[in-house]
């Protein structure tokens, strides 16, 4: 919150206004706000429980989810505030998917039938054969899977099983994408083409990324925040977060003094 | 001293082998005895036909199974529901003192004898309709098989990882799909292993049906009428003192053994295959 | 029409509203169900009660738990006899059974070598799976007749100076109904004794044998003592599935509502009188100090399981800390 909100070079899709969530009597985001640009992809950082999955659930309100779980202020999508009564948070989810640090494809359904869970599991037609594909390309998986559509998902790598997991968000063809560390229960290799599909994926997704690890932090997004103990501490372009931090504590972070 | 520990240790080993040997005989003999005594007499006539007065040839237990049958559905279509229900409920909302009093009781019930609950059927069905019953047998069983399968379908759902439902309701996708399709669907193997079992534990009860669905020499599929099952006639014959009836029952049990054996690999095989299944 | 739905109120669509109902749906569903076995316990009390008090106030709770008769015919109804022939006939039981399905959990557990566990695990499954009427016929046919003929002359020639094993040898009687109860009641006790056994910390026993004790002494001095409270609770859990126990026993104990001291002598239980006269109970009153036999035997297992849970809870919360 000391840090105003950069002004960014797109549109704003996710306006965040002084938002605050609380598990039971753990304050665990504080007064957060942040402009989150469309077709673009803001990375989210800091050291280990300092609020971003918090922060991120807060935003496709899965986050009330728990029984104890409560959270004020203002999230504006597309002007439109998620947290007033008005937004139905199954509507919302369809509008913001989320792709969860390890893979979890549902064990019981095929892989086509993951890309299309959506829809299925919500009883409605629309997953056709064309959006298996369209998914399945979209998230480089489709020549790895294309003989075998049938097959459980659990007979994919890790690296496979995510993308899977990030086809499944794109077939409900959401506005935004929420990724909790996506790349955390990958290999190198698995990384590095979860990296590229970010960075095509951002042509058309607004894309939140919670991250460790600083360089993909900086080789992927456009905007990074740095949340320290629930606050955000510093928010900017990204190459300014890394090589011009206004901030001591944000310095000490990407300079790995601590976190 | 040394020779004397060692003896000691030798003899204690030699009688806890003892006891292996002592527990699989009677296992070894009730088995042997009712495949020998019971397979003759095990011909498609005795399965199909129903039973013959003393001294007429031939004679079977087809109504029987049958009516085992019919009362083993009737009551799944009552337990399931609610045995399943309950065990869905303990494991998504159970934490709190109602789940807490539910699984309690739940586990109280499941240690009640199984007489004691036919006299529960007895009072809430044969009394009401005024005459003995299907019906009334099948609220018997469902009664034996409801603890059982609540406490079953919540350890099977409790082993569904939270990151399916989140991926399921961050999909957009209602609480109550997520967790009948995701949740339910995932700890089905489990669920259904749980329901197997239940069946056959209800296949094989006898005590029960005595004065809820009685008994039957006829054929029968209407619930409202007073039926014949395997166990009872197999209870029957065994304890008449005709010869003849005696074979009749050890080739009776020798299909019921069968019927409650055929349950129980498939309860194993459904869990195998599942996720969640195989821990048990 | 279409105008008229358009002026309706309602902004919501109606997939928001479906999906609502649906949710509440759902949990109402789940809450039913769970509901339903609190309903269940209470007709469980509420019948037996409501069935049983005309028996306990037309003869008097004392005089109907401590009569010696039983006649429904002269309308004498002592229930005695059949407590007694329960408790004797599961003590019978228990005695047989718990040496050995402890010795078996022991070799299983710390003797024999690991790849017999699946195989006599999956025997003493299949033990618990057999239903009880074919235990009856088994026992009927063929335990019955060895315990004639061999058993109770054996005993009557060793221990024959006990009034335990006296009288005519019929074979029909408490011996037979216990020592079916004990093939009966075997898995129970065996599956609690080898996950009680399992639970107990391999460091206690390294321990044992470290100081240069033999298998059977760690056993000694290790096992057994720790085991000692979750072993007890196997017991009573097994002596719960004994006491309530109907068809096996119906058909070997002999069926007769007496009293006697031989385990050779045919006597009744508390299931049994209920399985044989329920069905044809006629006078109110028979039927009455039938569901009040019921409701002593339902007593008396809802003690003993919740003490045997007890202490199960208890062997594996004190290993839980010492660990
Ligand atoms: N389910 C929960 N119940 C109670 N407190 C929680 C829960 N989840 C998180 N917290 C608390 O909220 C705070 C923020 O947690 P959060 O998971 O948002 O951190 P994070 O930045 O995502 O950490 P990490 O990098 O380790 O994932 C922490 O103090 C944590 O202990
Ligand atoms: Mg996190």
């Amino acid at each position: 919150m000391s840090a105003a909100p950069q002004a960014s070079p797109t549109a704003t899709k996710i306006s965040v206004e002084r938002l605050d969530a609380w598990y039971g009597a753990t304050h665990a985001v504080r007064g957060v706000s942040l402009e989150i640009p469309d077709r673009a992809v803001t990375a989210l950082i800091g050291p280990s429980g300092c609020g971003k999955s918090t922060f991120l659930r807060c935003l496709n309100r899965m986050h009330e989810l728990l029984p104890s779980a409560r959270a004020e202020g203002r999230v504006l999508l597309d002007g439109e505030d998620l947290l007033s009564g008005e937004v139905d948070p199954v509507d919302l989810r369809r509008r913001v998917g989320m792709v969860f640090q390890r893979p979890n494809p549902f064990p019981t359904l095929s892989i086509r039938d993951n890309v299309i869970a959506g829809f299925k599991l919500n009883g409605m037609r629309g997953g056709r054969a064309e959006t298996v594909e369209r998914c399945l390309r979209q998230a480089a998986l489709w020549d790895e899977v294309k003989d075998r559509l049938g097959a459980s998902p659990l007979s994919l790598s890790g690296g496979q099983q995510q993308r899977l997991c990030i086809a499944r968000a794109l077939a409900v063809e959401p506005e935004v994408l929420l990724m909790d560390e996506p790349a955390s229960a990958l290999d190198p290799i698995a990384t590095a083409r979860l990296e590229e599909l970010i960075h095509e994926l951002k042509e058309r997704y607004t894309i939140v990324l919670v991250t460790h690890n600083l360089q993909q932090a900086a080789r992927t997004s456009d905007q990074t925040a740095f949340f320290y103990m629930g606050e955000l501490a510093e928010a900017g372009r990204t190459e300014q977060i890394f090589t011009n931090p206004r901030e001591r504590r944000t310095e000490d972070y990407v300079t790995g003094k601590f976190g | 001293m040394r020779l004397r520990r060692r003896l000691a240790d030798l003899a204690m080993t030699g009688l806890c082998a003892l006891a292996v040997g002592v527990a699989l005989v009677p296992l070894a003999s009730l088995l042997w005895l009712v495949v020998s005594r019971g397979l003759p007499g095990l011909t498609p006539a005795f399965l199909l036909g129903r039973p013959a007065p003393v001294g007429d040839p031939g004679g079977g237990v087809g109504n029987g199974i049958v009516g085992t049958f019919l009362m083993v559905g009737l009551a799944s279509l009552l337990a399931v529901p609610i045995g399943v229900g309950a065990g869905i409920f303990l494991a998504e909302e159970g934490d709190g003192p109602l789940g807490r009093a539910i699984r309690f009781v739940a586990e109280v019930l499941a240690c009640v004898p199984s007489i004691v609950l036919g006299i529960v059927a007895y009072a809430v069905v044969v009394i009401p309709m005024g005459h003995f019953s299907a019906i009334a047998g099948a609220v018997a069983m469902a009664l034996l098989m409801v603890p059982p399968l609540a406490r079953a379908t919540e350890e099977f759902v409790r082993l569904v990882p939270g990151t399916l439902r989140e991926a399921s309701l961050a999909l957009g996708v209602p609480a109550w799909r997520t967790s009948l399709r995701v949740v339910v669907r995932t700890a089905l193997g489990g669920i259904t292993t749980a329901m197997l079992l239940a069946v056959a534990r209800a296949a094989g009860e006898t005590a029960p049906l005595l004065f809820t669905s009685l008994n039957n020499q006829y054929w029968n599929l209407r619930p409202d009428l007073p039926t014949a099952s395997l166990t009872v006639q197999i209870f029957n014959f065994a304890i008449s003192p005709y010869e003849s009836w005696h074979a009749q029952a050890w080739s009776g049990a020798l299909a019921l053994l069968l019927l409650v054996g055929v349950l129980n690999l498939l309860a194993r095989f459904a869990a195998r295959d599942r996720l969640g299944g195989g821990s048990r | 029409m279409a105008a008229s739905l358009a002026r309706l109120p309602t902004a919501a669509p109606s997939p928001r509203r479906s999906r609502r109902a649906g949710d509440r749906l759902w949990s109402v569903g789940l809450v039913a169900a769970g509901g339903a076995i609190l309903l269940v316990a209470g007709l469980v009390i509420l019948v037996l009660g409501r069935a049983a008090a005309p028996a306990f106030h037309a003869l008097g709770v004392g005089r109907f738990l401590a009569g010696q008769d039983w006649d429904p015919v002269s309308g004498a109804f002592g229930a005695l006899p059949f407590i007694y022939g329960t408790l004797v006939t599961s003590a019978v039981a228990i005695l047989v059974a718990l040496p050995v399905a402890v010795g078996l959990s022991l070799f299983l557990a710390e003797m024999g070598p690991p790849r017999l566990r699946p195989p006599v695990a999956f025997a003493i499954e299949t033990l618990a799976s057999i239903p009880s009427v074919i235990y009856g016929l088994w026992g009927l046919f063929v335990l019955v007749p060895w315990v004639r003929t061999t058993v109770e002359p054996l005993l009557g020639r060793l221990l024959g100076w006990l009034p335990l094993f006296t009288g005519p040898r019929i074979g029909l009687g408490y011996l037979s109904a216990g020592l079916i109860l004990a093939v009966m009641i075997l898995p129970t006790i065996a599956a609690v004794t080898q996950e009680v056994l399992r639970s107990i910390p391999p460091a206690l026993k390294e321990g044992a044998l470290a100081l240069g004790a033999t298998r059977w002494e760690m056993i000694r001095i290790a096992v057994l003592p720790t085991a000692r409270a979750g072993i007890l609770g196997a017991t009573l859990l097994g002596l719960g599935r004994a006491l309530g126990e109907t068809m096996a026993v119906t058909m070997v104990i002999g069926n007769a509502p007496e009293i006697h001291a031989s385990l050779f002598a045919a006597g009744y239980s508390l299931p049994a009188v209920i399985a044989n006269e329920f069905a044809e109970a006629t006078s109110p009153l028979h039927l009455s100090a039938l569901a009040a036999l019921a409701l002593v035997l339902l007593g008396v297992t809802l003690v003993l399981n919740s003490a045997a849970r007890v202490l199960v809870l208890l062997t594996s919360r004190r290993l839980g800390e010492a660990s």
